[in-house]
């Protein structure tokens, strides 16, 4: 339908005033992938996508769409197209002439128009309700229309500033489906800002985790959550147990570090140097209530809460200077051995499931 | 224990009935001061007024009666065509400057002052005016358009004309300009409030769909104002239409409204007259304030 564009973001800074909301982030898309901006609110995503869009000035640096630096161009003429987290459908006109808005900016003639949004409708299935006022429509039809009002100008890319934020959590899923089917039939590239972890990691090609106006990281979901690069990544995917302290030896790539309780713990990972403090990550579904064969791979807490959730249980532990260090479970494995609020457990885990956390260089 | 409680409430059945009654009258009694309020000071006037248009009168005195001489003569005459047609002439002017004056100060107030701060402080700059009465000011407009006043003496000075503009005072140009100066602010705060209700996004949604500043400006920010704009107009429309003050002393008497006619026709104790004036005069403007109400659908607004 319509040629996708890489979106190539070269250290991109935005300055409010006093506040910089993005730090010099720079970044590429693959044409034709979904990426989506996860963070915090106030991370600075929503800022990254409406300079892409056009809709924010760009402080410094530059902003590429295929082969056209589109820094200094009105949003219209960068081939992108926007669609607003409240949708922002016009009140005024029915979904047709809604659809056709930017035709007729372009002063495409009546009928002309009117069919070709109406084609449009037909596309996301809303042609029944051609006539309708926006404000007589569901949440979900809603983004359909603004889906078509947006794709009706064939854009290179499609942004989408928290589509599913409106919608009740049913919908949600299933718009999220609907927006993956759609991305992938059209081919054009989707960037998706949103804050929920569990829906970029449903719909992303490519996961871009923002903290603070700088990336975290940018990788493939899998990447994101199996290699998380920095604390703050591990802890807002979720699943994952942070552990601190300080490098106290390294020996043949294997990092020593000492927490604040005076408990070590081993970790693999190869540029590090002595003193210095250092995070790792182990996951909460990677970690045994068993005593550990080697010291630095476990430690010894106080159960502090116990949840069921049906296929599996979450056990919170108070130890090794964490406060909530959860261990998820089966429930086989549970009720094989269960344990209540107060029971002191033994935990443990491999030296493989203990990944070393960067941070990020301010 | 239940048993009794159950038969506590059988017997209790009735009472509660009366006390759902007693419910209902309250909901009366406590609308009954706005009812008479508005009996009393809205209603009965204008019904007194009805009355009145279709009583006899003399230089003496008036006499009860139903005739509608007092109508036959209102309309008969075409000194009443005349004054009809220059009051729709200095509404329909004043409606016109007033509109687009005003929409321009609300959105320059609304969209192009940055803080709520200073949108409010302007905001309250525009109503200092109305910190005095509208005689004032209007009198005020005199030693600045008369024959020696600021504008004609400063013209003259400069040697733009050889002498004295007439036409600035005592004139309908000085009518319609009082009128607008007077009213204006009618018209920008119904309308400032409308475009403050403007979600921003719809603006920003037009600009990614590539509509140039007077492109979002005709097909989203105008179409969006049509409330303001309706309610603005209403209050314009029937304010100029009942005027006489301004019409009397900006015209300096040469020119004529049906307020001012009935007030004349009032001094010369022609009462039932100048009822049968008013009756008509209403019923213009109520039939105006429908066209208006047809046009723009200002319930979407409240």
């Amino acid at each position: 339908m319509s040629k996708a564009a890489e979106i190539d973001i070269a250290s991109v800074s935005k300055v409010y005033g006093a506040t910089t909301a993005v730090h010099e982030i720079s970044l590429k898309i693959p044409a034709g992938s979904y990426c989506c901006f996860l963070g915090p609110s106030g991370c600075g995503k929503t800022s990254t996508l409406r300079m892409i869009a056009g809709h924010e000035s760009i402080t410094s640096g530059d902003v590429r769409l295929g082969n056209v630096v589109v820094t200094d161009f009105p949003p219209a003429r960068r081939g992108t197209a926007m669609m607003f987290q409240s949708y922002a459908l016009f009140p005024h006109l029915d979904l047709v002439d809604n659809v056709a808005f930017s035709l007729k900016m372009k002063g495409v003639a009546k009928d002309e128009r009117r069919a070709k949004a109406l084609t449009m409708l037909k596309l996301m299935q809303m042609e029944s309700y051609a006539a309708r006022r926006p404000a007589q429509l569901s949440g979900g039809q809603q983004q359909r229309v603004a889906l078509a009002r947006a794709l009706i100008t064939d854009p290179e890319a499609l942004l989408l500033d928290e589509p599913l934020s409106a919608l009740d959590p049913f919908l949600k899923i299933r718009m999220r489906a609907e927006l993956k089917k759609l991305q992938k039939t059209l081919g054009i590239t989707f960037v998706h800002v949103t804050h929920s972890q569990e829906e970029a990691m449903a719909l992303a090609d490519l996961i871009v985790i923002m903290n603070n106006g700088r990336i975290e990281q940018a990788a493939a979901p899998r990447t994101v959550f199996e290699k998380p690069a920095t604390a703050f990544v591990a802890r807002f995917m979720g699943d994952h147990n942070v552990l601190s302290g300080r490098v106290t030896s390294i020996d043949d790539g294997i990092v020593t570090l000492t927490g604040p309780e005076g408990q070590s713990f081993t970790v693999r990972d190869a540029a590090q140097e002595v003193g210095k403090s250092i995070d790792i990550g182990i996951r909460t579904d990677r970690v045994h209530l068993e005593p550990a064969s080697n010291r630095s791979l476990g430690f010894e807490g106080a159960v502090s809460n116990v949840e069921y959730r049906g296929a599996s249980v979450k056990i919170t532990v108070i130890g090794a200077g964490s406060d909530d260090f959860t261990v998820v479970v089966s429930d086989a494995d549970y009720f094989r051995r269960p344990v209540s609020t107060g029971d002191a457990v033994s935990l443990s885990w491999a030296l493989e499931d203990a990944i070393p956390l960067g941070r990020v260089s301010a | 224990m239940t048993a009794v409680a159950t038969s506590g409430e059988i017997r209790t059945g009735n009472p509660r009935r009366s006390l759902a009654a007693l419910g209902r009258l309250t909901a009366y009694l406590q609308a009954t001061p706005l009812l008479l309020i508005l009996g009393f000071f809205f209603v009965l006037p204008i019904l007194m007024i009805v009355v009145v248009s279709f009583w006899d009168y003399d230089f003496a005195g008036l006499y009860p009666d139903f005739m509608t001489m007092n109508y036959a003569d209102t309309l008969g005459s075409w000194v009443t065509w005349k004054t009809y047609l220059n009051t729709l002439k200095f509404t329909a002017l004043t409606w016109a400057l007033t509109l687009v004056i005003g929409f321009w100060v609300a959105y320059f107030l609304a969209f192009h002052i940055r803080t709520t701060t200073m949108q409010m402080v302007l905001f309250l700059v525009c109503t200092v005016p109305f910190l005095t009465s509208n005689i004032i000011r209007m009198i005020s407009w005199i030693p600045v358009l008369g024959r020696n006043g600021l504008v004609n003496s400063a013209l003259v000075e400069l040697g733009i004309v050889p002498e004295p503009v007439e036409w600035l005072l005592y004139s309908d140009f000085a009518v319609v300009l009082a009128m607008v100066h007077l009213n204006t602010l009618f018209m920008v705060t119904p309308i400032f409030n409308t475009l403050m209700r403007i979600d921003r996004s719809l603006i920003e949604a037009a600009r990614d769909c590539g509509a140039s500043g007077w492109q979002v400006l005709w097909n989203v920010v105008l179409p969006l104002a049509k409330p303001g704009m309706a309610i603005g107009s209403i209050f314009v429309v029937t304010l100029v239409m009942a005027d006489f003050s301004t019409v009397q002393v900006m015209s300096g008497g040469q020119s004529a409204s049906v307020a001012l006619m009935m007030k004349n026709q009032m001094s010369l104790l022609q009462y039932p007259a100048a009822a049968a004036n008013a009756v008509v005069l209403l019923i213009v403007v109520l039939l105006m304030v429908a066209a208006i109400l047809r046009v723009v659908d200002i319930r979407k607004e409240l």
